[in-house]
């Protein structure tokens, strides 16, 4: 498969510390219009909410609406 | 999740609506209220919670017609005026006279409308002729009231489902084949009605960020209905009326000129002169900001920094909450202050949108499109200059009519190969072991769109274009691969783009004269009433290419006076309006 691994800086950013996606939470990941927040288990066993894809329209309903204030939009390093 | 997963279910509903934004909800509601037994489903490519162009909100109603302020007349004659004459006014009308009847029903949602002191409502003129826009102080709730009357109507919601064709038999309406976005299974719904409130085609031109998602409109709004509407056979009109915005450059959102107009904000030039009269969206006002660009007068801007502390202040509360509130953060970012400093504008790319322009899939005063059974509202379907307002009443209109319509019809039958046929073409993408992923597929779409059909247009520009997308097809329906299904829902949207791309070149080319201002601008020809005083309508050809045909404009039933015509067409201040 050559496709190329090319990073990306993403606009959508969670405070580990504030997700609450170990009790279940999905909201943010449920929200989203164009479908790009994922939930993560790290080595340790912890779930956060991540930008899986960096396909942002910068609209935040996954700030708005989290419970906790974990989510942050930023504006898409191209245009910002 | 974002596996491929096998598998095929099917449901039957009386009523399906696909696209849960602003006009699907108010449908929903209105054809569960008239007929309760009726069997209603929403399905939405993403969250009906926060789908759609009004996902975080709206600051205002554009064109709402309030008794005693305007008329269901002035209104019509308005937008007639504003299009350039291309308008069956009676859908306009029947607009305007009832979306004071939604405005109320929206406020008893809990949706508020601004009132002065005397507790009227406190419409603003932003038109050139009539008074329309009222204020929405709480509009970042309208998303939240809505879902609360769907789950109250107890309609039946499908969210994270994106329908990709069409299904017709019997010459009428039979249901749609869609596909989870999350799993890749499939799902074919049989129904009696289907109310189409897809939204924009707002994923046409690129932004000039380059960022596939910097888009006006809400980027999900990639197109489908007028892609499933050509695909099933519909007539689209007036493609070529492209949607064109002047916007904050870089972040590519609404200036919103509609919420600082009232308040003595206004477009300006580099000088900090004025130089529109009028701030209302139009082609020719559009057409006067390009010229003042291409003229070297620019930047162009929009400038606040004359007006009053308190002023800026509540412009900079409305604009920083509602419909784009990272607006806030981009100003930040950059170090703008109103109040110091003009806000930089630019001209948006290319896109369908009738919420601000004149094209889409073609409907009558019922929302009903050509195909017996199959409605249209909102963005995506040609009542012009729907805005909002628009999109919830045509709606209603379309949800009203389509419970009368499945009083004496049942299932029409249809051939099951079709629904095979699309499956293969759907999961062709999965089935290879590389090729070219769908954002390249898209991105060159979108290029070629900016380069050869950004208006001013040119024919053998156009013709160019034409001959580009026909490789990107090639590679397209050849090449194209994905990894999971999250990526097989963008190779659709892939292929949906690129089916509008080639409509919006095969209309532009259809109409030999130039018409809308910068929308239709043809640099080769001059406007040509005698000719084309008409719709042009756009369906699939028997050799499956776009066929076209002209329609006649309905007589209007408001006449507009000789001197009343040019309204729109006299855009620019004169020296002694500037110099003030």
């Amino acid at each position: 498969m050559p496709l190329a691994q090319t990073s990306s800086i993403v606009p959508v950013v969670v405070d580990k510390a504030l997700c609450i996606a170990d009790k279940g939470c999905t909201v943010c990941v449920d929200v989203c219009p164009l479908d790009v927040l994922r939930i993560a288990a790290s080595d340790d066993g912890t779930q956060t909410a991540y930008m899986k894809y960096d396909e942002c329209w910068y609209c935040m309903p996954c700030e708005a609406d989290c419970p906790t204030g974990a989510v942050t939009v930023n504006l898409p390093y191209l245009l910002k | 999740m974002d596996e491929i997963l096998d598998g095929t279910t099917q449901i039957d509903c009386d009523i399906l609506i696909i696209g849960g934004g602003t006009a699907g909800p108010m449908a929903a509601l209105k054809a569960k209220r008239k007929n309760p037994e009726a069997n209603v489903v929403l399905l939405d490519k993403a969250n009906v919670k926060r789908s759609g162009a009004i996902s975080m909100g709206m600051d205002g109603l554009n064109n709402s017609v309030i008794p005693g302020y305007a008329t269901p007349e002035q209104y019509t004659k308005e937008i007639t005026i504003a299009n350039d004459g291309i308008v069956d006014q009676k859908a306009v009308y029947r607009y305007a006279d009832e979306c004071y009847g939604i405005i109320q029903e929206l406020d008893q949602f809990g949706i508020r409308f601004q009132k002065d002191q005397n507790g009227e409502y406190d419409v603003k003129k932003v038109h050139h002729i009539g008074t329309y826009v009222l204020p929405m102080p709480n509009g970042d709730t309208v998303k939240k009231a809505l879902y609360r009357q769907l789950r109250k109507a107890r309609i039946n919601i499908v969210n994270r489902y994106m329908a990709t064709r069409l299904l017709t038999g019997e010459d009428r309406i039979a249901g749609a084949i869609c596909v989870n976005t999350r799993t890749a299974e499939f799902l074919v719904v049989r129904a009696k009605a289907v109310i189409m409130a897809l939204g924009a085609a707002g994923r046409l031109g690129l932004p000039s960020s380059g960022y596939l998602y910097g888009t006006y409109e809400n980027a999900s709004n990639s197109g489908e209905g007028y892609a499933m509407s050509y695909h099933a056979g519909a007539g689209l009109a007036n493609l070529e009326c492209f949607q064109i915005n002047p916007l904050i450059k870089d972040y590519n959102g609404p200036a919103c000129a509609y919420v600082a107009g009232p308040m003595g904000g206004y477009t300006a030039n580099a000088q900090g002169e004025r130089f529109i009269e009028c701030d209302y969206w139009s082609g020719q006002m559009m057409q006067e900001f390009y010229d003042e660009l291409q003229g070297g007068k620019g930047p162009v801007y929009l400038k606040l920094n004359h007006l009053a502390e308190e002023t800026v202040a509540e412009i900079e509360r409305v604009l920083h909450i509602v419909e784009r509130p990272t607006r806030g953060h981009f100003h930040k970012g950059r170090g703008t202050d109103y109040r110091t400093e003009m806000i930089e504008m630019h001209i948006s790319e290319v896109g369908f949108c009738s919420g601000h322009s004149a094209s889409g899939v073609f409907v009558d005063e019922h929302a009903r499109t050509t195909i017996p059974g199959l409605y249209a509202a909102g963005d995506m379907a040609n009542v012009p200059h729907n805005y909002m307002l628009g999109a919830f009443t045509n709606g209603a209109f379309a949800g009203l009519d389509a419970v009368d319509y499945i009083k004496d019809v049942d299932f029409a039958d249809f051939d099951m190969g079709e629904v095979d046929a699309e499956q293969t073409r759907v999961l062709a993408p999965t089935k290879r072991d590389d090729g070219i992923p769908p954002n390249q597929i898209e991105y060159k779409t979108r290029r070629f769109v900016n380069d050869y059909l950004q208006p001013p247009k040119v024919t053998a520009k156009m013709e160019l274009a034409q001959r580009r997308f026909a490789e990107v097809r090639h590679d397209m329906e050849n090449e194209m691969y994905v990894r999971d299904s999250h990526e097989l829902m963008r190779s659709l949207e892939a292929s949906t783009i690129l089916d509008c791309a080639d409509m919006a070149a095969a209309a532009s080319l259809y109409r030999t004269e130039s018409r809308w201002g910068l929308y239709h601008n043809r640099v080769e020809y001059e406007r040509d009433d005698e000719n084309w005083f008409c719709h042009t309508i756009l369906t699939k050809g028997d050799d499956g290419k776009p066929a076209h045909r002209k329609q006649p404009v309905q007589p209007y039933v408001v006449e507009i006076d000789d001197d009343e015509k040019n309204a729109y067409a006299n855009q620019r201040v004169n020296s002694t309006v500037a110099a003030e």
